[in-house]
């Protein structure tokens, strides 16, 4: 069975996005409202909702229901993957949808990612809890190496050595997001322009990566609900219908160093399926909302999607062609690089304020198919492809 | 880079398992890989099977201990608080001559030297009395 249009995004909904001082509400709060507000857009109620998709370490599918009023919860579920979890979430809920296991599935996410614990402060003291688990433990940590810029930056790093990959590349990219973040009252980083000059100064956190590769740290929360096309026809907002989605991992997706090809992520895997699902190819996308946890993400994720060719996508960045107005419109909203670190789903959530042509100041005209990734863990990868 | 004093909040290794095996070689000054001995391919990190042939058959094969840098990173600003005195740190992948690859730092390479290629070979440091990591330096090519 194929999932091509066999289920829609109906519902989105937001916090305020925010640093300092802080939300001033725990994450299950954060969760909370923002699930209230993606139920008020579709239309539904709390009661409708009989299946939801937490997002890992910060939420609970049992809780959310008890405080939404589920009294029908019958699909409730956590994928492991970090920040792909979304992504991966919106293709399961089309799973579930699409074989009568559940009719509305609520995607919540929220955290206080800059005023709760925050990574530089962080010492976990559990093998198991680490993010990368027991292998980080054993063989990474003693050797100072510790957060995920700094796995990354040895994929950055190599990506350089064999393609040539510049930092003013990945400067392109900071600033492009920063662009649309000025087209975003919501985004933090709004009033906040960024130039190449200044990014190129900003003082280095692991090499390649500076500052201004990084994502934000930040409180907020984002929600999506997802439904069947014949139960979107009575809800109030025009479905976003789910063309492709899936999801992959790299090999071996516990431990970066040994990867035969050091570029292959999860991504590389899912990006074909998807798009074979849809019908469509890249260049049918009016843009892409790609997980930009860092900058070098958006570019390697550009070329394992199949946006280019693998060792292009430096080139790809450049001369303004992920702004609005050029080749491939790219994190409309400013991405978690400019508008805040959603968890990814304020990507769902861009791609479909885009879709239904209510993107305000950032709008891409005449938007009809849109592309989403995630991106998580040591390169776990997920997809999904979008259309009005 | 300096070699500095290892506090003893710094993380370390569970020495469980594999993982104890591992780092029970070092201690003894002896970088070893599991080996399958149903196929012959090397692994790291330990693992109970062989990817390759799914044997779970293995022991251990004492590695030349010589390799070269494949990637690295520097970091500058630790993100963790046991490295905030520590840096700059450069953690590098190093390719060993057996194939596999393993997370180190060196010991004798300023972080503005690093490259990608470097020959490198393995030496070990106690950083306590249980524990002996495997570091590398500079090696004639």
């Amino acid at each position: 069975m194929e999932l091509k249009d066999k289920a829609c995004i109906v519902g989105i909904g937001e916090t305020r996005y925010c640093r300092k001082p802080g939300s001033g509400m725990s994450e299950e709060a954060l969760q909370l409202a923002a699930s209230r507000a993606a139920l008020e857009d579709a239309g539904l109620k709390g009661r409708d909702i009989d299946g939801i998709l937490a997002f890992p370490n910060v939420g609970k599918c049992e809780a959310l229901a008890a405080n939404l009023g589920s009294e029908n919860l019958r699909f409730a579920a956590i994928i492991h993957m970090g920040g792909a979890t979304p992504v991966a979430s919106l293709r399961l809920a089309a799973m579930a949808i699409a074989t009568g296991q559940a009719n509305h599935v609520l995607i919540p996410g929220g955290w206080n990612g800059y005023s709760g614990a925050r990574v530089r402060q962080t010492v976990s003291t559990d093998k198991h809890s680490l993010p990368g688990g027991g292998i980080a433990w054993d063989y990474y940590l003693p050797h100072g190496l510790t957060a995920p810029p700094q796995w990354y930056a040895l994929m950055a790093r190599r990506h350089m050595h064999e393609y040539g990959t510049t930092h003013a590349q990945f400067g392109a990219v900071a600033v492009a997001m920063r662009r649309h973040a000025q087209l975003n009252p919501g985004a933090v980083m709004c009033g906040k322009p960024l130039t190449i000059g200044e990014y190129l100064a900003s003082p280095m956190l692991a090499d390649p990566y500076r500052v201004n590769d990084c994502c934000l740290e930040t409180d907020g929360g984002t929600a999506v609900i997802v439904t069947s096309p014949e139960r979107a026809r009575d809800l109030g907002k025009p479905p976003v219908y789910i063309m492709g989605a899936a999801a992959g991992q790299p090999y071996p997706a516990d431990e970066i160093t040994n990867r035969r090809d050091f570029h292959r992520t999860g991504l590389t895997i899912a990006a074909p399926e998807a798009f074979r699902m849809a019908g469509v190819t890249p260049a049918d996308a009016d843009f892409a909302q790609i997980y930009d946890c860092f900058t070098f993400e958006v570019i390697q994720q550009l070329e394992e999607a199949g946006f280019c060719r693998r060792g292009e996508g430096g080139s790809f960045v450049e001369n303004g062609a992920i702004e609005l107005g050029g080749r491939l419109p790219v994190n409309t909203h400013g991405g978690l690089l400019s508008e805040a670190h959603s968890l990814g789903i304020g990507h769902i959530v861009e791609a479909v304020k885009q879709l239904r042509g209510a993107a305000g100041a950032r709008q891409v005209e005449g938007a009809r198919i849109g592309v989403v990734t995630g991106w998580g863990d040591f390169g776990d990868g997920s997809i999904a492809i979008l259309r009005r | 880079m300096s070699q500095d004093t290892v506090a003893c909040d710094k993380p370390l290794p569970a020495l469980d398992g594999l993982s104890g095996q591992f780092y029970g070689w070092c201690r003894q000054g002896e970088l070893r890989f599991q080996r399958c001995t149903g196929c012959g391919a090397f692994r790291h990190v330990p693992r109970e099977m062989c990817p390759h042939c799914n044997s779970m058959e293995w022991e251990w094969a004492r590695s030349s201990g010589r390799g070269t840098v494949y990637t690295w990173t520097v970091v500058e600003r630790a993100l963790h608080p046991a490295f905030v005195n520590a840096t700059p740190i450069a953690p590098v992948v190093v390719e060993m001559e057996e194939g596999v690859r393993l997370l180190s730092t060196l010991v004798d390479c300023a972080p503005a030297d690093l490259a990608i290629g470097m020959p490198v070979e393995v030496v070990f440091e106690a950083v306590t009395p249980e524990v002996t990591l495997p570091r590398f330096r500079r090696a004639a090519r």
